[in-house]
């Protein structure tokens, strides 16, 4: 086990920067999720890092020894793939038995670990079976083991679970994360999959565009987002944005005051997660004007889509879409006028132009009470 | 579309009467192609059974009146013919496995390795396949003339090294392993890259094993071309020891007559081999060229 660490790291395919100087620390037995949508560069770190392609610039350190310029096999880390990559025409003993035959184990100990980690992970009976006689998840869990055999420095996992079914995601997500407390290795896992990246991870690094947005634990991505960006990625539904204004001490909304907020007179953009709205009549005070869009039931909650004027009733600004979360049962006829109030203290501030989150909103002396809807 | 229907004209409300063949009308094409494939090679059998006189006469007799076998033990003594499969067989192995190694590796290179001027030499190689033999077998000769007087005389005219130096690689069996090697998933060679396997030993370790049906086609097809060479073999070989089959079988070739019985007795023993190669390949044929579908 060691820490991994990126230092300045930075790669450019052609007149694309995939990375842009990335600084980032893994600490010895952490468990970190790379998360942000296709492009964003998580995959090109996690390959850098593996030895599978070289940086354009920057240092790579394992256990505090450079290994830029080293091959993938001389770094010591495993590598867990999208697709599984086992060796279709080796048994799944051989799969596992690889990467150590590579490096000349004694035949007892191979046979030994192989066997142990076969147990581990519940693919004993599979032993002498080919990868195409294994269902997916066999196969994930095949792929997993042959990384664990090895017993590396690091795990680098690249999106194992996006092959499978829901409900097997869901419980291999389980699996995981009880292994890693088995078997505390440190690990990078990347995923696009923002409820993988909440449930998984020790801390979260989103990215964006090859740059780091905002590296922190499950609470501080959810409940302190760096900016817009993070704001909107992660979370599902994801956070509301919408345009607003400070102005004469508060945040405003379509006019209504939903928080202090002590700063010149400036456009801003206004968050609120879904889960932090009530729907109240369209009078009530402190509320935000909106009219409804649709309902979509869920079974344990109701996501009511509405839409809002950010520039207030009747201005020509496109309307804003916005999300809340009602209880079950609750439905609205598409046109209903209502009025959305933020929870105390749930009210995100970014500024209009960099996207950055401001400090935090304070209440508004009149901003109604959390309850159930009306 | 699997069957045809022929109907007759139908009133409304009376009763249809289909007509179907009892085979799919693509055999209505397939049979009389086949009927005009296979017959040469039914004459040829035939005529190796049949004495010469018979051979000679037309209309072309059908059916041998006494087929005579003998021919066979004619035609394998009249001319050193274990000499000449023994060339050839010892030909054939060592272009087939000289092309297996060292396609692979090109074509691995071709397929995996970027290196400057990758694709030009790629392109250069390729444009190699359009020129065709008659224009490069005579600097072939000067080229083989010069390794025969220069580096070892087995490796010069009238040797089997002759007919083997030209062929130890050929651009088409770069461009089908390139081609194969393309279909392997990348990821496959990454993971074993991560396991700690060199470059090579990917190749040998991964790639190859995978690559069966590529493999087993580029041997067959370069077993088919090495053994049914005529043009090269006529040109560099006059010895009889060094001869191999297509060019010993011109034994029966006289200047004023053919023995023409013996001519396609020959024959039909050096097809044999081949058609052994064929029948125990042709499921990699198909393979390789369906694809691999691969999947990791």
């Amino acid at each position: 086990m060691a820490e991994v660490e990126f230092r300045g790291v930075s790669r450019r395919f052609g007149d694309v920067q995939a990375l842009h100087g990335l600084d980032l620390s893994v600490a010895d037995g952490e468990f970190l999720i790379l998360v942000g949508p296709s492009g964003c560069g998580k995959s090109t770190a996690l390959r850098l890092l593996a030895g599978l392609d070289k940086p354009t610039s920057g240092e790579i350190l394992i256990a505090g020894r450079p290994v830029t310029r080293l091959g993938p096999g001389e770094r010591d880390i495993a590598m867990v793939f999208q697709n599984y990559a086992l060796y279709p025409h080796m048994s799944v003993f051989q799969n596992l038995a690889y990467g150590l035959r590579q490096r000349r184990t004694p035949r007892a100990e191979i046979d030994r670990r192989v066997r142990e980690t076969a147990v581990l992970l519940d693919i004993d009976g599979l032993l002498a079976r080919k990868p195409g006689q294994l269902s997916g998840g066999q196969r994930q869990r095949v792929a997993m083991g042959r990384a664990l055999v090895r017993r590396p420095q690091a795990f680098l996992l690249d999106e194992p679970l996006s092959n499978l079914d829901a409900k097997l995601r869901t419980q291999v997500r389980g699996d995981l994360k009880r292994l890693h407390r088995e078997v505390p290795v440190t690990s990078i896992y990347v995923t696009h999959d923002q409820v993988e990246a909440m449930t998984l991870g020790d801390r979260i690094c989103v990215m964006s565009n090859g740059e780091v947005q905002q590296i922190g634990s499950t609470d501080d991505i959810y409940n302190r987002p760096a900016n817009t960006f993070v704001a909107g990625f992660m979370g599902s539904p994801p956070m509301n944005l919408v345009s607003g204004e400070a102005r004469g001490g508060s945040v405003r909304v379509a006019g209504t005051a939903l928080a202090d907020f002590p700063s010149s007179d400036r456009p801003v953009i206004v968050g609120f997660r879904p889960e932090d709205l009530r729907i109240d009549g369209p009078s009530e005070a402190s509320t935000v004007p909106a009219r409804i869009d649709f309902c979509e039931p869920l079974g344990s909650h109701v996501l009511v889509h509405a839409l809002v004027e950010a520039g207030g009733p009747g201005s020509d600004a496109t309307p804003t879409s916005v999300i809340a979360q009602a209880p079950p049962g609750t439905s609205y006829d598409s046109g209903a006028a209502v009025g959305f109030a933020v929870a105390p203290g749930k009210v995100f501030v970014f500024d209009a132009e960099t996207g950055q989150a401001a400090p935090p909103a304070r209440d508004h002396v009149t901003t109604a009470r959390p309850g159930s809807p009306s | 579309m699997s069957t045809a229907e022929l109907t007759s004209s139908v009133e409304p409300g009376s009763t249809t009467r289909a007509w179907r063949l009892p085979f799919s009308p693509w055999h209505l094409v397939l049979a009389p192609l086949t009927f005009v494939l296979v017959v040469p090679l039914l004459w040829m059998v035939v005529t190796s059974l049949q004495t010469q006189g018979e051979a000679n006469r037309f209309p072309p007799v059908l059916l041998p009146h006494d087929p005579r076998i003998a021919n066979y033990a004619d035609a394998w003594h009249t001319a050193p013919f274990g000499t000449f499969f023994l060339n050839s067989t010892l030909v054939a192995f060592v272009v087939v496995v000289s092309n297996l190694v060292v396609c692979s590796l090109a074509g691995y290179a071709f397929a995996r390795v970027r290196f400057l001027g990758s694709t030009a030499l790629f392109m250069l190689l390729m444009a190699t396949l359009m020129v065709p033999f008659q224009v490069t077998m005579i600097p072939v000769f000067l080229i083989v003339k010069w390794f025969g007087d220069n580096v070892s005389p087995y490796l010069g005219i009238n040797h089997l090294g002759a007919l083997m130096l030209p062929n130890l690689a050929t651009a088409f069996g770069i461009f089908f392993l390139r081609q194969f090697f393309q279909t392997v998933p990348v990821e496959l060679e990454e993971a074993a890259r991560v396991d700690g396997t060199s470059r090579i030993g990917v190749l040998f370790k991964i790639v190859l094993p995978l690559s069966m049906p590529a493999m087993s086609t580029l041997a067959a097809l370069t077993i088919l071309t090495s053994w049914n060479d005529f043009l090269w073999p006529l040109i560099v070989i006059t010895n009889t020891d060094q001869m191999t089959v297509p060019l010993g079988l011109s034994y029966f070739q006289g200047a004023h007559q053919t023995n023409w019985p013996l001519l396609m007795a020959g024959n039909v023993m050096s097809l044999v081999p081949m058609v052994i190669v064929f029948v125990l390949a042709q499921r990699y044929f198909v393979q390789s060229v369906a694809g691999t579908g691969l999947k990791g």
